[in-house]
């Protein structure tokens, strides 16, 4: 553990995910903010915090433009700068890495970065075209092509290719349902079994319903600082050591291989690389099980295990909480939610829980070094993270 | 359908665009385009090669022919599309080696299969709504043969 830290998180907050009725985008963040303010008492926010760093990707839903300011304006942050991040569902997983930035390069001593959507007010139909909007829309959407479809694609082909079965991903569905039935934050905290997974009805084969996340309303947050300022805020800091980001073609059928995800490859190991960590020293992971299939490929492209056996990593219990590598402990986006603004920066709240052992029943015993990534559409976009709780 | 003019640039020059790859399936002929400086055959049609960033390009005609990469039913589908489902959706690997995706329309007893040989059909009319162009879609290769 010799690579100086980027960055360190001193509080985090993590709004209710779900259907929440009555509430505005604004207001669910600012409910993510309060929480993060509350637990660092050291820090005031409209002194300290130097700025906001917000994903969001929807702003039809609410007919609602211009949501950095209206969001730090709704949490008291004027006059300071706030910017709005757009990469789909990575929105946020890239507003932390340019947070990260800034705390790098001295622009700021403070930054805070979150996420944000309110997706569950619209028809089923109208949210399932606004998520495929991160695809390539002359080429896929226009010609019928959902988002389910996209990584139904995918799936059908690290099929053909492995070992992979239906099983293989409703077992990922079971794992990660029961993570969120552990998670009082999470949109369904309930378990469900292999043979509900199984007979639940065809998406877009060979995806079925419990092969899906969930459309949510929710909000995340972290705060930033510099390592060396870390503890005048926190008694408790986790530590950002490595960040990766890529990007590939925006639509499916250019790549060469249908079975991996370039992009997250490339992220993972521009963050493996910077934390001069690897696959092995991982305790703990937050990956993007957009769709099963999403966590069975990224198991396997940031390096759990080979190529072609993300099947048989979660058939060998490996990735539950207990395993060696236990992934989505929040329950994931397939039962925590997936507020699509939110997720990236949902994933790091997640891992500041795990390594300030504050998970309570999910809680990874001796986690110390985490694990996020954080995909957008179909893989354009990847962005990894490596945390540890020691400096 | 009434004629469809391609757009070209000040010389005369077809250019490298979405509309004008739509347009060419107007006229019923599935084109690409071929990096004059590195060879690479580019398909959609791009300003800048992907490869080696050149923006000097000529258009050639594919043969249309390809086999399925992978494949999907769609049960549910965005509204436009929901009349029409089940449908199927795939990526197809064209003769020359690139790839593209589409629908899959074959009768209702076929039983897909990845690598299953397919040839690329056009709509007679353009989509009802924005952006207007002719949409491609892919059949089976023995039907188109008979």
């Amino acid at each position: 553990m010799t690579e100086k830290p980027l960055a360190a998180i001193i509080s985090a907050g993590l709004s209710k995910f779900g259907k929440l009725d009555g509430l505005s985008a604004r207001e669910i963040f600012a409910y993510a903010a309060k929480e993060a303010f509350e637990k660092c008492p050291n820090l005031d926010p409209k002194k300290d915090v130097k700025g906001l760093y917000l994903g969001h990707m929807s702003e039809s839903a609410e007919h609602q433009g211009h949501t950095g300011p209206m969001v730090a304006d709704w949490i008291g942050l004027n006059p300071m700068p706030a910017v709005r991040f757009e990469n789909a569902c990575a929105s946020s997983g890239v507003a932390l890495r340019c947070g990260i930035q800034a705390i790098k390069s001295g622009f700021a001593d403070v930054i805070m970065v979150g996420g944000v959507e309110k997706l569950t007010h619209l028809a089923t139909s109208d949210a399932t075209e606004y998520l495929a909007l991160s695809a390539d829309n002359f080429f896929e959407q226009w010609h019928g092509f959902t988002f389910p479809g996209l990584f139904a694609l995918i799936a059908r082909a690290h099929m053909h290719e492995y070992d992979t079965t239906g099983e293989h991903l409703a077992m990922i569905a079971v794992k990660n349902h029961h993570n969120g039935s552990l998670n009082p934050k999470a949109q369904m905290q309930k378990e469900i079994t292999i043979e509900q997974a199984m007979t639940s009805r065809v998406v877009a084969s060979p995806l079925k319903l419990f092969d899906c996340s969930l459309i949510s309303d929710g909000a995340s947050c972290v705060i930033l600082t510099k390592p060396e300022l870390a503890k005048r805020f926190s008694d408790n800091p986790i530590y950002i050591k490595g960040s990766g980001q890529a990007s590939d073609t925006i639509g499916l059928y250019e790549r060469d291989d249908l079975t991996s995800l370039n992009a997250v490859a490339l992220a993972a190991r521009e963050a493996y690389e910077m934390s001069g960590m690897k696959p092995k020293d991982i305790d703990v992971a937050e990956v993007h099980d957009c769709f099963t299939i999403a966590e069975l490929i990224i198991s396997e492209d940031v390096g759990f295990c080979k190529k072609g056996d993300g099947g048989k990593l979660v058939q060998s219990g490996d990735t539950a909480i207990g395993g060696n590598i236990p992934i989505n402990t929040s329950g994931g986006l397939k039962s925590k939610g997936h507020p699509v603004g939110a997720t990236g920066v949902a994933q790091a709240y997640e891992i500041f829980l795990q390594l300030t052992g504050q998970a309570g029943a999910r809680q990874v015993n001796d986690a110390e070094i985490g694990l996020t990534l954080n995909l957008g559409g179909h893989g354009s976009t990847a962005v990894a993270h490596v945390y540890s709780n020691t400096i | 359908m009434e004629e469809i003019t391609l757009n070209r640039d000040e010389q005369g020059e077809i250019l490298p665009t979405i509309q004008n790859f739509y347009k060419f399936c107007g006229h019923g002929r599935l084109m690409a385009l071929k990096c004059i400086e590195c060879e690479k055959l580019i398909i959609p049609p791009r300003i800048i090669c992907p490869k080696c960033s050149s923006s000097r390009f000529k258009w050639i005609q594919l043969s249309g022919k390809g086999k399925l990469r992978t494949f999907s039913f769609i049960h549910i589908a965005p509204k436009q599309f929901s009349s029409q489902a089940p449908y199927i959706i795939g990526i197809v690997k064209l003769e020359e080696g690139l790839s593209l995706s589409g629908r899959i329309i074959v009768d209702k007893d076929v039983k897909i299969e990845i690598g299953m040989d397919l040839i690329v059909e056009f709509e007679d009319a353009v989509s009802a709504g924005w952006p207007q162009w002719p949409r491609y879609y892919f059949r089976l290769a023995k039907v188109m043969n008979q």
